[in-house]
């Protein structure tokens, strides 16, 4: 499995993605936001944690129009799978792939911690290695995590059972306790909370290794 | 000419920096005030001397990357 990491001024969470994916086999790619393609035969696109842009304007908008972003919109036309975790799924947002927005945190407050989260649907290679239901501990990082969208756009999420996740104990505010959405063809997966912290018993539990594993399964075997 | 953006949030989607400030507003005894919405102003220098060239330009700039539409709503003012 080829892994193409997204690395912006101020992504800060571009390595340890790197080693999760590393981890599993998978041969990861450091790819600037200055380039204008993407390294051949790329399996998955991993667009990092951190503060792009120092969060100038809004999180994840001036990423949203960097050199690199046109070949990931591209790349994900194109049926390619997709992952944006936190400024990842903030980036995912602005550039269209991913509908609605992620707004500051109802009580303004920068929130690190661990969050119980509720597997939504197990219907994409990112979740198929959990079970429907399943509850797991994932950290949350952020300061803009409420995810919002218009009551129409919920309901498309809803009803066509894209919601990935959703937190136990709503931290931020977020509509419909909703911690990561898929995209229509449901490759594309943007969430807050940091599965590549929890794939280590020393430091913040193993909870997100099946997510890892799960698109191995699905990407080495394809 | 200069071209003054703001940008707010829509009517309708919540702004809790908005309600902050009411609270500390109120905090500090001013009464009366029924609703607080923030925003931000982005003011831009242009070689543009047309005002309608100008503001189709503007317009499109935000529809682009100075406002987010899916929760922000903007409006653009221009001078000499």
């Amino acid at each position: 499995m080829k892994v193409g990491v997204l690395v912006f001024p101020g992504s800060n969470c571009d390595r340890d993605i790197a080693v999760a994916f590393e981890r599993i086999g998978a041969t990861v790619t450091m790819v600037w936001h200055k380039e204008t393609s993407l390294p051949d035969q790329l399996d998955v696109i991993a667009i990092p944690g951190g503060f792009s842009f120092g969060d100038y304007l809004r999180c994840g908008a001036i990423a949203a129009r960097s050199p690199i972003s046109k070949a990931l919109v591209d790349f994900a036309h194109r049926g390619g799978y997709v992952l944006g975790i936190c400024n990842g799924f903030q980036i995912l947002t602005e550039t269209g792939l991913l509908p609605g927005a992620l707004m500051q945190n109802a009580k303004l407050k920068f929130l690190g911690k661990s969050t119980d989260l509720i597997v939504s649907t197990t219907e994409s290679a990112f979740t198929h290695r959990y079970v429907q239901g399943q509850s797991i501990s994932i950290p949350i990082a952020h300061h803009e995590g409420n995810y919002s969208a218009n009551p129409e756009t919920l309901k498309t999420l809803i009803d066509n059972d894209r919601i990935a996740f959703r937190y136990k104990d709503n931290p931020n505010g977020a509509s419909e306790d909703i911690a990561g959405i898929l995209s229509e063809n449901r490759r594309v997966l943007g969430m807050m909370p940091h599965p590549e912290r929890a794939v280590d018993a020393a430091l913040g539990g193993v909870d997100g290794q099946p997510f890892f594993a799960g698109l191995t399964d699905v990407l080495v075997s394809a | 000419m200069k071209a003054k953006v703001t940008v707010t949030l829509k009517q309708g989607v919540l702004d809790p920096q908005g309600q902050a400030i009411q609270n500390a507003l109120s905090g500090l005894g001013y009464e009366g005030v029924e609703n607080v919405r923030q925003g931000k102003v982005i003011e831009l220098d242009l070689a543009e001397t047309d005002t309608s060239v100008a503001q189709t330009a503007v317009e499109k700039m935000c529809e682009d990357l100075l406002a987010n539409t899916v929760i922000e709503t903007y409006d653009v003012e221009l001078s000499e």
